[in-house]
């Protein structure tokens, strides 16, 4: 039973007003709220087990080691990763991706070489391959989408060759909503020789991720959107591929033995994982995943699919209303324009009745490119959203109407 | 006491956006300059006709942007149209100050005239760099800077 109610006074931060008005919050693209226990684990770790890990013999940090390491185990088993040296704790998606375009793809690309990407990628899925691409002679491809905001499927096929060592696509599109075809895609990049990253920023919060089903060589996640803590993420990898790749930073815990001469570095997964890590993130991180496990995807999934058919329903039947996004295969965002009213108004005005929205270009430049427009307004939902939030922003929309008239 | 949106909305800036005055490329111009918000993607570009007596003989913009960037780029326009070069300095100072100053501080309406409309934004300080990108462009182009003017 999803029980709207108790999963509302699970998250504090609900219960307040913005300008007189109850909290709308449906940014949740953004990031998400976190819930109370996951506020109570790090508060909790704080005052109770703060040490460094892995390096001290005293009680505190066996602790804190022990904790961290339990987050591990839970956040491999959430994933079915092989094993816990798949799992790779970084600050998030974004160094995730960074990690593999300097570590493997400094290793493993080569002038003539090609990066195919998707043009629905986050910056954060762009830039990084750019600048390996420059730096080593190879080239960036883009798979086109249509006018539903989805791969072009005939496309990708297309593209994929021979020259193609890494394919990066996000499995749920944080401007559009599209979740994409990556299990179809892995198999056909694996056929050509090809390895395959999926940016899963976006899908983890609402679809139950498998990487072994998925047979990803990377799937790479953020913790703050997933009801975790800002400053951690995930990267998760295929064994086999992790052993053939350098260190991305050198420093402590990510070493064995060090001498002026050689450095032999520390296994799987700290090898990659030099420096003291974000102790209290990882903590609360795992117990953010057994959070949506208490609650469970089949839930989780009927609920959002039902909230984004109402506020879909709605939006179509709005004058003057432009949905940006209209993938068969979406969950939980609405991306739109307004004919009469530029989306950063409309952010101010939603703002005002106490709706909290996102305009911008959502970290994807080339999705507004293709769509023509400067930027959109985003409403992206949770789990906590409800069918009466869905209906103040759209009656917010009508107020901003009214005030360009 | 709260601000209403109203406050930010007035019907000048409203009419300002949708009918920009001042809008297009200018047939002859000697300056300009492009502005741009890579936070919110707006974009700007000013043109200017400065006379051989140093008065602003004409100014245009085009561009796309929120209705604050563009009504506050028509009404500066507006302000800037027919005056000495040599005040655009202080024009830009004044502005810029109201826009940043503390919301008790009334703004000088006999110095900004029409532009005191825009004192509103201070509370929205999310859109104040909306309202200031016009002037930092602007500016560009009679620096002849040749940089893309950047609010921050
Ligand atoms: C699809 C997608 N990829 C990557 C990112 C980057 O995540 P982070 O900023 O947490 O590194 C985001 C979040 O903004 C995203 O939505």
């Amino acid at each position: 039973m999803f029980d709207i109610e108790k999963i509302r006074g699970d998250f504090p931060i609900l219960n307040q007003e913005i300008y007189g008005k109850p909290l709308a919050y449906l940014d949740n693209a953004a990031t998400t709220q976190k819930p109370q226990c996951v506020i109570d684990t790090v508060t909790r770790y704080y005052e109770h087990d703060n040490a460094n890990e892995h390096r001290g013999v005293h009680a505190l940090s066996e602790r804190a080691t022990a904790d961290y390491e339990a987050a591990r185990k839970k956040i491999a088993s959430f994933f079915n990763a092989r094993s816990e040296r798949e799992v790779i704790f970084t600050r998030g998606t974004t160094e995730a991706i960074n990690l593999i375009a300097s570590s493997w793809g400094g290793v493993h690309i080569k002038s003539g070489d090609e990066v195919l990407i998707t043009h629905m990628e986050h910056h954060s899925n762009i830039v990084p391959w750019q600048m390996l691409c420059d730096r080593v002679g190879a080239t960036l491809k883009v798979v086109p989408i249509n006018d539903r905001g989805e791969i072009i499927m005939d496309a990708f096929d297309a593209l994929l060759s021979e020259r193609t060592r890494l394919v990066g696509v996000v499995h749920m599109s944080n401007a559009l909503g599209t979740i994409n075809p990556v299990e179809s895609m892995i198999e056909k990049a694996h056929a050509t020789g090809a390895i395959v990253l999926v940016d899963g920023a976006q899908a983890a919060a609402h679809l139950a991720v498998d990487v072994q089903a998925l047979d990803a060589d990377f799937y790479v996640t953020s913790a703050h959107k997933m009801y975790g803590p800002t400053g951690v993420g995930v990267l998760i990898g295929r064994e086999a591929i992790l052993e053939t790749m350098p260190p991305y930073q050198g420093g402590g815990d990510m070493i064995s033995m060090v001498t002026f001469e050689k450095t032999e570095y520390n296994d799987l997964p700290y090898k990659f994982e030099a420096g003291t890590p974000h102790i209290a993130g990882v903590i609360g991180f795992g117990k953010a995943i057994e959070y949506i496990q208490g609650i469970g995807f089949d839930a989780i999934g009927k609920r959002e699919q039902q909230l984004l058919a109402y506020a879909t329903a709605k939006a179509e039947v709005f004058d003057g209303l432009r949905q940006i996004g209209t993938a068969k295969e979406k969950a939980c965002v609405l991306s739109f324009v307004l004919d009469s009213v530029h989306p950063h108004d409309l952010g101010t005005i939603v703002d005002r009745e106490g709706v909290a929205i996102r305009a911008g270009h959502h970290c994807a430049m080339p999705v507004m490119q293709f769509f023509n427009v400067p930027a959109t307004a985003r409403a992206s939902f949770s789990i906590y959203n409800t069918e009466a939030e869905v209906d103040t922003l759209f009656s917010a929309l009508k107020k901003a109407q009214a005030i360009f008239a | 006491m709260m601000f209403d949106l109203r406050d930010l909305y007035l019907q000048v800036i409203v009419d300002h956006n949708k009918a920009p005055r001042n809008f297009g490329k200018l047939a002859h111009f000697n300056h300009e300059a492009d502005g741009y918000n890579p936070l919110c993607g707006d974009k700007l570009h000013v043109y200017l006709d400065v006379n051989d007596n140093g008065i602003i003989e004409d100014v245009s913009f085009e561009g796309e942007g929120c209705a604050i960037s563009v009504a506050s780029a028509s009404l500066m326009t507006e302000a800037v149209k027919g005056t000495p070069l040599s005040d655009f300095q202080q024009k830009f100072d004044t502005f810029q100050h109201m826009v940043t100053s503390d919301l008790e501080e009334l703004p000088d309406e006999e110095q900004l005239g029409k532009l005191a409309v825009l004192a509103g934004v201070r509370e929205f300080p999310s859109r104040i760099k909306c309202a200031v990108l016009c002037w930092h462009t602007l500016k560009s182009a009679v620096e002849d800077s040749h940089q893309v003017a950047k609010t921050e």
